[in-house]
């Protein structure tokens, strides 16, 4: 599978960056509009995106060889090049894809915990199995990601089967946004679950960013 | 399958028509259906284990078949299995009073830290139209679990489920205490889970890793086999 789309720049200028020091971020595209949102922030100029597409998150065993094949894509045009996938339920086939590649990717299992902080997470919500997590993107993205692939939309009676365990629904907010916030609650009331908004920002995606930010030029 | 199904009266279809009907019905996800289709089956004097292979596990090979073969997905799948549930819950009672053969024992449950339970629903009800008695110790099973649950039901195979990459590690501290009290060899150990692989299986000490449900239930025979001709050889 190929990326959708060539690298774009943080910025609309290049910047006056050198080639060999610009940074290429691989990432999923449901991370691409908050990439995009802290490299402008930043005014990171050096640092260009390309994303895979998002629904790779429902087929999970799909992720590593695309990266692997749009690492190899980009090989000859980067230096630097940094995976924003979590493992992301490659079960650690990713890491190890970007180890034998000797490329970098983003620490913890998905995005639910960078978002709130690896640390954090693995602290105060490692435990938290009926929770089902959603993100600004999947919320935006709700019907496209979950209703209509899980057939909700056909068959609303496999709800239950589906969502039986969970007890709440906890929308990570990436940004302070009350039509997402009530659309969230929406999701949360039509599977039948309790909701829970938290505020996340950027998380430990924004730390990594700056990390490899400083790191390349 | 089509809207002319809305007029086919299952009782008017004779025996074979009535399974190919309910093959369809099966795929179709039609609970009522396949319940009429059962209950019929079993007004003409069919044996309850020929109701349960020839009419539900014949129609969910097919459905399972589909699914492999990217014909089917996981919601089309779900509702022929909640149809199948259906036929399975009048066949049961009638099944255990009819002594129909009986393949082996499972114990089986999703590993501690999981609460995701479609795919060991699905195993489970495919080993029990198989033959086998299974013991579901549902979500969440920490290694005590399992420990009671064999010592209780002495079963033949122990089978464990993971969806996440964060829980599928647990499997291992499941066959590393069978190990250490010395009991790993009694139990054929299966796992399964959509983030599994062939080589975790290996890795972590188990017999076989299951990639569906019809492939456990073939695994599982193939090892009761075994099992077997070795208490024969013996």
């Amino acid at each position: 599978m190929s990326p959708r789309r060539t690298p774009i720049p943080a910025q609309e200028e290049p910047g006056e960056v050198a080639d060999a020091d610009r940074v290429l971020l691989i990432a999923c595209g449901a991370l691409a509009r908050e990439i995009l949102a802290i490299t402008k922030g930043h005014s990171w100029h050096h640092m260009d995106l390309t994303c895979l597409p998002a629904l790779l998150h429902n087929a999970p065993d799909k992720i590593t060889d695309a990266v692997r094949a749009c690492v190899a894509k980009h090989r000859d045009s980067y230096q630097n090049i940094f995976v924003v996938y979590a493992d992301c339920g490659t079960g650690g086939q990713l890491k190890s894809a970007c180890d034998d590649m000797g490329v970098k990717m983003i620490a913890g299992p998905h995005c639910y915990s960078f978002y709130e902080g690896n640390e954090r997470f693995s602290n105060e919500h490692a435990d938290e199995i009926t929770a089902f997590y959603l993100t600004d993107f999947l919320v935006r993205q709700f019907d496209a990601f979950f209703w209509k692939p899980m057939g909700l939309d056909r068959h609303p009676n496999l709800r239950d089967i589906y969502f039986k365990h969970y007890t709440k629904l906890v929308y990570q907010a990436q940004t302070d946004d009350p039509a997402l916030t009530e659309k969230a609650r929406d999701c949360a009331n039509r599977l039948g679950l309790a909701f829970e908004r938290r505020y996340t920002g950027y998380g430990d995606l924004e730390t990594v960013l700056r990390d490899q930010s400083a790191l390349s030029i | 399958m089509s809207e002319q199904d809305d007029e086919i009266i299952l009782s008017e279809l004779d025996d074979e028509e009535l399974v190919q009907q309910m093959f369809d019905d099966l795929y179709d996800g039609l609970k009522e259906e396949i319940e009429e289709g059962v209950n019929i089956l079993l007004g003409r004097d069919w044996a309850p284990y020929q109701v349960l292979t020839e009419a539900l596990v014949g129609g969910m090979t097919i459905v399972g078949k589909d699914f492999r073969d990217g014909i089917l997905f996981v919601p089309e799948v779900l509702l022929a299995a909640n149809a199948m549930k259906g036929g399975m819950a009048i066949l049961k009672p009638l099944l255990a009073e009819t002594g129909a053969p009986r393949m082996g024992k499972m114990v089986i449950g999703t590993v501690k830290g999981d609460i995701h339970d479609i795919g060991k629903n699905l195993v489970s009800m495919m080993m029990e139209g198989a033959g086998f008695e299974v013991v579901d110790l549902g979500i969440n099973n920490p290694v005590e679990n399992y420990l009671d649950a064999i010592a209780t039901e002495e079963p033949d195979i122990l089978g464990m489920s993971a969806l996440l990459t964060t829980t599928m590690p647990y499997m291992k501290v499941v066959i590393d205490t069978l190990i250490e009290k010395g009991i790993r060899d009694d139990y054929v150990v299966l796992v399964g889970g959509a983030p599994l692989n062939e080589e975790f299986g290996k890795a972590i000490g188990a017999d076989a890793y299951c990639r569906d449900a019809a492939v456990a239930v073939e695994t599982a025979k193939e090892y009761m086999a075994r099992k077997h001709n070795l208490m024969a050889a013996s």
